[in-house]
This record gives C-alpha cells, sequence and structure tokens, in this order.
C-alpha cells in the first residue's frame, strides 16, 4: 500500500498536467461561447481567433432578452424541463425502490424490457412517436414534450434510483420497522432523507437532458409559442446569415439554469449520507 | 416479560426448505442463545421471531398469543442488528428515541429515557453526535441504548459483538450479561462463537443445518452433547474423534488397545470415540493408554496445548494445565479420563456411556 500511496514528484506534476489539459479541453468550448457573446458583431470575423476581443458589448444579450423570444422559449424549457425531471423522479424513485427491496413476479421482465428501450437508437421511433402524438392532439404542445421526455429517461433514471436504493442497508429499515415504523414510515422518516442525494442527481440528470434535448423538441413543436428553447437557437440561423453573437449570448443564458442547479445540489452528491450506518 | 413458544416452525424460500419442525419454548427473562455454523438458519430464525422474515408454517407463540402474521412494530421487541443499523442522518439521542418518537410519546418521557440509557452506556457526552463520528465501540452502545430505551418485552441480538475487536468484545460481553442481570428481560442472542455462547446463555440452543441439534444448559452441552456436532462444536479446542470398534469389555481403538468404557451402550455398536483434550492426560508411559510423537506444542501459559500422533490411531490434542514442560519431537504418553469419555454411533448420535 506504502508504495503505491508515495509517489514521484514526477507521477504528481504529470498527474496535475494531465488533470489540467483535461479541464482545458472541457471547458473550452464554454469560454469561446461566452467569448463570442461579448464580442461585438464588427469584431466577430475580424478578429476570430484572437482569445480575448478587443473590445466588449453586452449588445447581444439586451438583444436576445428584449427583441426576440427567447424569453418564452426559455419559460417553455423551464416547463418542460422541470415537469420532466419532477414526474420521472417521482415514477423513477418508486421503480428503483421496488426493485431494489422487493422480489415479484416478472421483475427481470420488466427489468429486461426497460434494457432493450435504452438499445434504440431514437432516430428509429421519430415516425411512430409523431404518429401517436398527433393522434392524441398533442402536437405543439408542452405536455407532449413531457410525456415522451419522461418516457425515455424512466428507464435510466429508475436504474439511477435502484442503485441509490441499494446502497442504502436493508437493515436501517428493518431497524425502523422492529422500532415501530410501518414500512410506509420507515420509507418516509429513514430511506427517504438518505436518498435525497440520489433524488438530487437523478433530478439534475433528467433535467439537463430535457433541458437541451432538440430532436423531437424539433420535430413535435411548430408554433413559435410552445417552441423550447433549443428549437428557439435555431431561429437565429436564417437563410442568408448566422447570427452568432446573439445565438451566443442566448446560450449563454441557457447554461444559467444548469448552472444554478447544480451548485445548489452538489453538497449532496458530494457527501455520503449514509456513512456511519453500519459497521465500519 | 414474555414468554416465547416456537412450534413445529418451518422455513422454506419457494420450494426450498431450510428449516423443519423447529420447537422451543423460551420462559419469561430466560437468556437464549443460538448458536451454529454459518448458514445453519440461527439468524433466520430470529429474524423469523422478529417478525423480519415470514414464517413458512408452524406457531409462534408470544405469551400464548399466536404472532405468526403480526408485524415486527407490533411484537415488542428490541433487536440489535450485527450492523447496528443506526439511522445515519440522526444524532446519538434521536437515533435512541426513535421508538419514542414514532409511538409519539412525550417529549420530557422521551428525553428522560434516553438520558438514562445514554448514562448507564456511557454515551452521555455523546449524545449530539452523528453515528459517522462514533467509534465501532460506541455505535454498538447506541445500538443498544436503543434497544434499552424502549423497555420492550424481549431482546433479540444478531451477532452483536462480532464486528468489534477482541477486547472491545469482552467488554461489551460483560455489559450484554450486565443489563440482563439489570433488566431481567427475555433475551434471544445468535452468535456464532461458542464462548459469548458458554458465557452468556441460560440455556443454548446448537443448530446445524436448519435442525436443533440440542438445547441444554452450557454446562448440559459440554458434558452430555447428544451427538457428535454439539461435542464438536462445543468447547475449545475441539474435542478428539478417534475410530472405535465394539469389544469385550469396552471399545478397541485402532491400534488394538482396548479402552474400558461403554458398559452400557446396550444393542448399539460404538463407531467412535470422543474425548476433549482436557481429559487427556500427559502420564508415564506404564499407565498410558496411547503412546505418540509430539508434534507440534504450543505453550499459552494458562495451558500447554500437545498435538501428539499417534501411531495406528491418528492425531490426538491434549491440554495440560499450566506451563508443561514439553517440546515438539517429545516422546508422549496419553492416559484417557474413561469418566469423561463419550461413544459416538455411526450416525453420530452420543450413546448412553
Amino acid at each position: 500500500m506504502r508504495t503505491l500511496r508515495q509517489s514521484s514528484p514526477v507521477a504528481v506534476t504529470g498527474k496535475y498536467l494531465a488533470l489540467g489539459f483535461y479541464v482545458l479541453f472541457a471547458l473550452f468550448p464554454l469560454y469561446w461561447l461566452a467569448k463570442i457573446a461579448i464580442t461585438p458583431d464588427k469584431l466577430i470575423f475580424t478578429e476570430g481567433t484572437a482569445l480575448v476581443p478587443s473590445r466588449f458589448t453586452f449588445e447581444n444579450f439586451r438583444t436576445v432578452l428584449l427583441q426576440t423570444d427567447f424569453l418564452a422559449y426559455f419559460r417553455n424549457s423551464l416547463v418542460v424541463s422541470i415537469g420532466t425531471a419532477a414526474i420521472t423522479t417521482c415514477i423513477a424513485a418508486a421503480a428503483g425502490y421496488a426493485f431494489s427491496r422487493f422480489d415479484f413476479r416478472g421483475k427481470r421482465l420488466v427489468i429486461a424490457v426497460m434494457l432493450i428501450t435504452q438499445m434504440f437508437p431514437l432516430l428509429m421511433i421519430i415516425a411512430p412517436i409523431y404518429k401517436i402524438v398527433a393522434a392524441l392532439g398533442l402536437l405543439n404542445s408542452l405536455t407532449s414534450l413531457i410525456i415522451v421526455y419522461t418516457a425515455f429517461n424512466i428507464p435510466f433514471a429508475t436504474f439511477l434510483m435502484q442503485s441509490f436504493f441499494d446502497g442504502i442497508p436493508k437493515d436501517l429499515e428493518e431497524a425502523g420497522m422492529i422500532d415501530g415504523c410501518t414500512r410506509f414510515e420507515a420509507l418516509r422518516k429513514i430511506i427517504l432523507p438518505l436518498t435525497l442525494p440520489g433524488l438530487g442527481a437523478t433530478l439534475g440528470f433528467i433535467f439537463t437532458a430535457a433541458w437541451s434535448e432538440l430532436l423531437f423538441a424539433l420535430m413535435l413543436i411548430n408554433s413559435n409559442e410552445t417552441m423550447t428553447f433549443p428549437v428557439g437557437l435555431l431561429t437565429f440561423v436564417s437563410k442568408f446569415s448566422v447570427d452568432w453573437g446573439q445565438m451566443m449570448a442566448a446560450g449563454v443564458l441557457a447554461l444559467i439554469p444548469s448552472c444554478l442547479f447544480f451548485i445548489f445540489i452538489q453538497r449532496y452528491l458530494v457527501q455520503g449520507l449514509t456513512s456511519g450506518a453500519v459497521k465500519g | 416479560m414474555a414468554r416465547i413458544e416456537l412450534h413445529n416452525i418451518a422455513k422454506a424460500y419457494g420450494s426450498v426448505e431450510v428449516m423443519r419442525d423447529i420447537n422451543l419454548t423460551i420462559e419469561d427473562g430466560e437468556f437464549i442463545v443460538l448458536v451454529g455454523p454459518s448458514g445453519c438458519g440461527k439468524s433466520t430464525l430470529l429474524r423469523m421471531i422478529a417478525g423480519l422474515e415470514p414464517i413458512t408454517d408452524g406457531d409462534f407463540r408470544i405469551d400464548g398469543a399466536r404472532m405468526n402474521e403480526i408485524p415486527p412494530r407490533d411484537r415488542d421487541m428490541a433487536m440489535v442488528f450485527q450492523s447496528y443499523a443506526l439511522y445515519p442522518h440522526m444524532d446519538v439521542s434521536r437515533n435512541m428515541g426513535f421508538s419514542l418518537e414514532i409511538r409519539k410519546a412525550q417529549k420530557e418521557e422521551r428525553g428522560r429515557k434516553v438520558a438514562e440509557a445514554a448514562q448507564t452506556l456511557g454515551l452521555a457526552s455523546l449524545t449530539e453526535r452523528l453515528p459517522r463520528a462514533l467509534s465501532g465501540g460506541q455505535r454498538q452502545r447506541v445500538a443498544m441504548g436503543r434497544a434499552i430505551v424502549r423497555d420492550p418485552s424481549a431482546f433479540l441480538f444478531d451477532e452483536p459483538l462480532s464486528n468489534l475487536d477482541a477486547a472491545l468484545r469482552v467488554e461489551m460481553r460483560l455489559e450484554i450479561a450486565r443489563l440482563h442481570q439489570r433488566l431481567n428481560a427475555t433475551m434471544i442472542y445468535v452468535t456464532h462463537d461458542q464462548v459469548e455462547a458458554l458465557t452468556l446463555a441460560d440455556r443454548i440452543v446448537v443448530l446445524n443445518a436448519g435442525d436443533i441439534q440440542q438445547v441444554g444448559t452450557p454446562l448440559d452441552l459440554y458434558e452430555r452433547p447428544s451427538n457428535k456436532f454439539v461435542a464438536q462444536f462445543i468447547g475449545s479446542p475441539t474435542m478428539n474423534i478417534l475410530g472405535v470398534v465394539q469389544s469385550e469389555g469396552g471399545v478397541k481403538l485402532k491400534d488394538g488397545t482396548v479402552l474400558n468404557v461403554g458398559s452400557e451402550t446396550g444393542q448399539r455398536q460404538a463407531h467412535e470415540l470422543g474425548v476433549r483434550p482436557e481429559h487427556l492426560d500427559v502420564v508415564a508411559e506404564e499407565a498410558a493408554h496411547m503412546r505418540g510423537v509430539a508434534e507440534l506444542v504450543e505453550h499459552l501459559g494458562s495451558d500447554t496445548n500437545i498435538h501428539a500422533k499417534i501411531p495406528g490411531v491418528g492425531p490426538v490434542l491434549v491440554r495440560q494445565h499450566g506451563h508443561f514442560p514439553m517440546k515438539t519431537g517429545d516422546a508422549v504418553n496419553i492416559a484417557v479420563d474413561l469418566e469423561k469419555a463419550h461413544l459416538f454411533g455411526p450416525d453420530g448420535v452420543r450413546l448412553a456411556a
């Protein structure tokens, strides 16, 4: 063990270099997004590859917020993403708990079917989904997006929640039931508080997935009133030109909810709440 | 206070039967230890008593009332888990008082009982800590405290000491013994450690492969094991088992030596001789029943264990009290305490000798 832990300065330097390179690689597109958003239109092409623009402007943000439908797209996206995340997480938590704690007939079959649904490229089912949504009269509605996203995300979210429940020792519920709880009380008072990090992670994951989904939003939504933000971004692309500055400004604004969300839940994600429950 | 009765209890998982015909009556205030090797069903039995595991068949009664279908929360039993199962998001005092919280007890009463239990267990200064900030021994105490606070009619312990180091285990064992003396409550304790079983129990239940092998006081099991399994399971070091045949005037060892035991075995043929290491003695050559060589000598201070090899008979372990001057390779002459030897039939059942 000792030799494994003690590492030479060269290895440490190498490790930090690798980490630094990775961070740079991952964050560079975001930096570029922000950079173009604050670069005046005239300079975008003239000093295209300069790392720092020679002049700043917030004109793009002003235009996006005041002169486009961006705020409406933003609101639509919020409705769809929060709705999807909330519904999916509730269903996934219930299903994950059942998979984790109970043995019932057909459990393996249900799990197998859920896995199979994850194997197909979404492109394959665009046509049938469109027909179903059209037949239900839900085209151009946010409801249709919430339903479709929820359906797509439930399997993954369920497996995620199941693994969180699996991480909570069964002994805890049993201790609760011996202490006088019904199974539901034990779930509510003991398991639920310990699952908060899991619920947070699932919510965040589904929220982000729904927030950035383009394919189905593009196909099921045509009217400007119900467009979500990713579809709305495409309105900055016209037949003759692309309004890069405004598009990037809109993109920066769109990052805000995800960032806020993850700042809010990261402390739950980092700390292991169950530590100290059982021996160790 | 509870008298617990098990009548023909059976347990099956699907079509796999793991226990059958378990019959046991536990008197009010009795300390019962369920002991056996891994997988013998002792924990399953305890969980059936607790209500955490459904009982497949039979009758389970507390104070005469059938309890098979009663959920755990209504059985008025407290359980200490092997893993302690402390609620990680609650501090020590809330952990201990949780059962009272659920039962909507008055806040003052709850506080008083928790403080009392914390005092008894030496946890008074730790009541505001979360379980993760406690050592293993402290967690164990909190788990016990949680049980005590409830003042239940019976305590169930599922290998509560197996995660502690040796010194702490001895200390907690004493603590549990004291707890039983003080509360005088019915206690059922599961362990695979025979020392815990022998020191704590009023009566021991030895289980193997889902069957009760024997029920009796610690001394009963030691002196009159009902079969070879119990004989070998109880007592440390393990009883020596030597192959014998019935012969004129007793039983004959494989090397031809006749030992004068088993005059009252009746019609049944003795198959094996069982004798505990402490009932063998190193003697002068002419008084010996067996002669061999010491293969390994362990000096433990209080005892000396001599692993001897007897030609024609096999390995034999002799335990001498105190320090015994012998070393590996020495010749060793062994006498058997014939009064304390046991004979077993071909099926392993002890013959009345």
